[in-house]
């Protein structure tokens, strides 16, 4: 198997609640892949369970080809595994600059003496950081921020720091929650820009929920429709688009008498 | 408003070592005219102690004389000489800031405490506020690193300080000091103070382990639950040093050699500041931050949040550890009751006063609730009046504290301050 990303036969219960049952997923390099599904879904259930936030009760998940059903959820970021979160998870006191600096975090070796004395080797891999930082706040157009606190942005901006947040942590695949809740449809237009970008730029996968169709046909290659924590049609979008299944998920059923 | 801008106006080239050098002479006068002279001129008894408030505060009368003592041997002399020395302490400012900054700031340090010691130097008891004052710094700074930059509500600070304070009361008499409890000394004494720093790092490590206790719960639980446990730490300290009568019970343990001079509280006090500094703006530090403002975020963004609870209340306990043992070093007498809910009070509202998430603040907290506390001594009773009350305002008019969520900038604190030119 080849696959980035492997999901398969995943289910989980919340106590005798069925979440999500046998989901498969398979993510290649340089995919970009859509989640969609009416609310209540599980949509974002999938999200943590990959994300180690909860445990599957049954299934595997791999990346490349390495167990990571498990392991904390710090662990799985480290291996790269990057996300965004459907209401934006900043940190309130803390400026921009701090926030694309705090996710490099796995990647330093220093220590906690290194921090406490402040050594040449800390110092060296400070500015290290500080310099990529200043990279990624260019990328993302938020470098004019870089001292401010985050409550103090626009919408928009926000979900631009989250973003380069969690291209920071140096991911292999990027998981979007919902990315574009809440904007406008100029917004919405920049948003699919910057999606581009970073999967052009970063070449990383990318595996998105989205409620917005034309956001969702116009990004992914592979859309998964989500129906009460089962699969219930998969394929590239045109498919996704005209099947009748999902068109009865979304819209309900056609009365034909 | 217009007066002070303009104040502030006329004194803004002063660069810090024109201060030092302003202080250094208010005390010079203080230390050579202030008794034989100004104090008797003013009809005062003796050179007031904390700028007169004490005096002041016995006998109303008094008033007008402090005043004027305070005037003539610290206001005008500061600001007059800070001011007129500025042709000269800003260039040799502008020379320190050309070499390496840990250079500058040591011979900043070493600069003004001299100035400090001398001071402090003119009477015992003034001696005995500035050593408690520093050791309330520690104590202020490490419990801001829990409270303030971790966010949880520790009360259980006191408890750690009484580990420190016990274990290395223990090392001290054990080895140096012939006692009834202890014995003979074990080593001559006169290695006492060389090893002094390990018995007091050795409580300091006590401390930390002991904070694992409170940490492996914040877990999973934090706010009012973990304030809870936190508090019930103490109390199991507390308690349990009083029922241990090997270390004296509840009639306390005295008898410690003074190995804490004043220079040796300074010296521990600056480099508790120099590490947490460090440690804070470091990634490392501001993982605390980020734990605080949103767990599961951290975690996805790679953080540890696990290790950096622990990392934040073991070294927060560490360095009270270090200034429960500098304590008993000073007082040279511990009893249990002095690490209970009134030295709890004392160090909560240090730092809600000075402000989280901030050295200085923490600074500013724990010398003004100090030198207030002793200020206000003789008014006894409604020192606990006036004091809450003031905390209550600052708490209404600045909800985290006078100075928070602000890092000490030493190059820029240091740097010499030459007029600018002001465009029309």
């Amino acid at each position: 198997m080849s696959a980035l990303l492997n999901v398969n036969k995943m289910t989980h219960y919340f106590g005798g609640l069925r979440a999500v049952h046998n989901y498969n997923l398979n993510i290649e390099p340089l995919q970009i892949t859509g989640l969609i599904g009416p609310n209540g879904a599980g949509k974002t259930t999938i999200f943590n369970l990959i994300t180690g936030v909860y445990t599957p009760t049954h299934g595997s998940i791999t990346l490349e080809n390495e167990n990571i059903k498990g392991l904390e959820t710090n662990e799985i970021a480290a291996m790269g595994l990057g996300r965004t979160f459907q209401n934006i998870a900043l940190w309130r006191h803390m400026n921009v600059l701090d926030h694309i600096r705090m996710a490099h975090y796995s990647q330093l070796s220093y220590g906690l003496i290194g921090s406490f004395f402040n050594t040449p080797k800390c110092r060296q891999q400070e500015t290290k950081v500080k310099e990529n930082s200043y990279r990624l706040l260019e990328l993302f157009d938020i470098k004019q921020h870089a001292d401010q606190i985050v409550t103090n942005l626009p919408y928009g901006a926000q979900r631009r720091v989250e973003m380069a947040r969690a291209m920071a942590t140096n991911p292999k695949i990027l998981f979007l929650d919902e990315p574009t809740a809440g904007m406008t449809s100029d917004e919405l237009v920049q948003m699919i820009k910057i999606i581009r970008k970073v999967h052009e730029d970063f070449k990383v996968a990318i595996f998105l929920i989205e409620h917005r169709m034309k956001f969702v046909m116009e990004l992914c290659q592979h859309i998964q429709t989500l129906v009460f924590g089962e699969l219930i049609a998969e394929g590239p979008p045109e498919d996704i688009q005209n099947n009748p299944q999902v068109i009865e998920a979304y819209l309900g059923k056609e009365d034909l008498t | 408003m217009e007066i002070a801008r303009k104040f502030k106006s006329i004194f803004s080239d002063v660069p810090i070592l024109g201060w030092i050098l302003g202080i250094f002479t208010a005390v010079i006068i203080e230390y050579y005219l202030g008794y034989d002279y100004i104090s008797y001129y003013l009809g005062l008894p003796k050179i007031p102690v904390l700028f007169g408030t004490l005096v002041m505060l016995k006998d109303p009368m008094m008033i007008p004389a402090v005043i004027g003592y305070d005037l003539i041997v610290y206001v005008v002399p500061i600001f007059l000489i800070a001011k007129l020395t500025t042709f000269f302490t800003n260039p040799v400012a502008a020379i320190l800031e050309k070499t390496p900054l840990w250079l500058s700031a040591i011979i900043h340090l070493i600069f003004f405490y001299s100035v400090l010691h001398m001071w402090a130097g003119i009477n015992d008891y003034r001696e005995l506020v500035v050593k408690l004052t520093l050791i309330s710094i520690i104590l202020t700074i490490s419990i801001n690193v829990i409270n303030g930059y971790q966010g949880e509500f520790s009360c259980s600070h006191p408890g750690f300080m009484a580990i420190g304070a016990y274990i290395s009361s223990i090392l001290t008499l054990y080895f140096f000091v012939s006692d009834k409890t202890f014995g003979a000394a074990v080593l001559p004494p006169a290695f006492g103070p060389w090893f002094f720093p390990f018995a007091l790092v050795a409580g300091g490590i006590a401390a930390a382990l002991g904070s694992l206790l409170v940490a492996i719960p914040s877990f999973r639980t934090r706010g009012d639950y973990l304030a809870i446990i936190s508090l019930a730490f103490m109390f199991i300290v507390k308690s349990a040093v009083e029922n241990l009568n090997v270390i004296g019970g509840a009639r306390g343990m005295g008898g410690q050699p003074d190995y804490a001079p004043l220079p040796i509280i300074f010296i521990w006090t600056m480099l508790c500041i120099w590490i947490v500094h460090n440690f804070v703006t470091s990634i490392m530090g501001k993982a605390l931050n980020a734990v605080r403002d949103d767990e599961a975020a951290s975690e996805s963004m790679t953080v540890k949040t696990r290790k950096t609870k622990m990392t934040a209340f073991m070294f927060g306990a560490f360095w009270a550890g270090i200034a429960g043992g500098l304590f008993a070093h000073v007082l040279t007498y511990i009893n249990p009751g002095m690490f209970s809910i009134n030295r709890l009070a004392e160090i909560l509202a240090m730092v809600y006063f000075g402000g989280l998430n901030s050295i200085v603040g923490s600074i500013v907290g724990a010398v003004s609730i100090n030198v207030l506390g002793e200020a206000l001594r003789p008014l006894e009773l409604y020192k606990w009046i006036i004091i809450p009350l003031i905390l209550i305002l600052v708490m209404i008019f600045r909800p985290y504290g006078l100075i928070s969520f602000k890092e000490i900038n030493a190059k820029r604190l240091l740097r010499s301050r030459h007029k600018r030119e002001q465009g029309a």
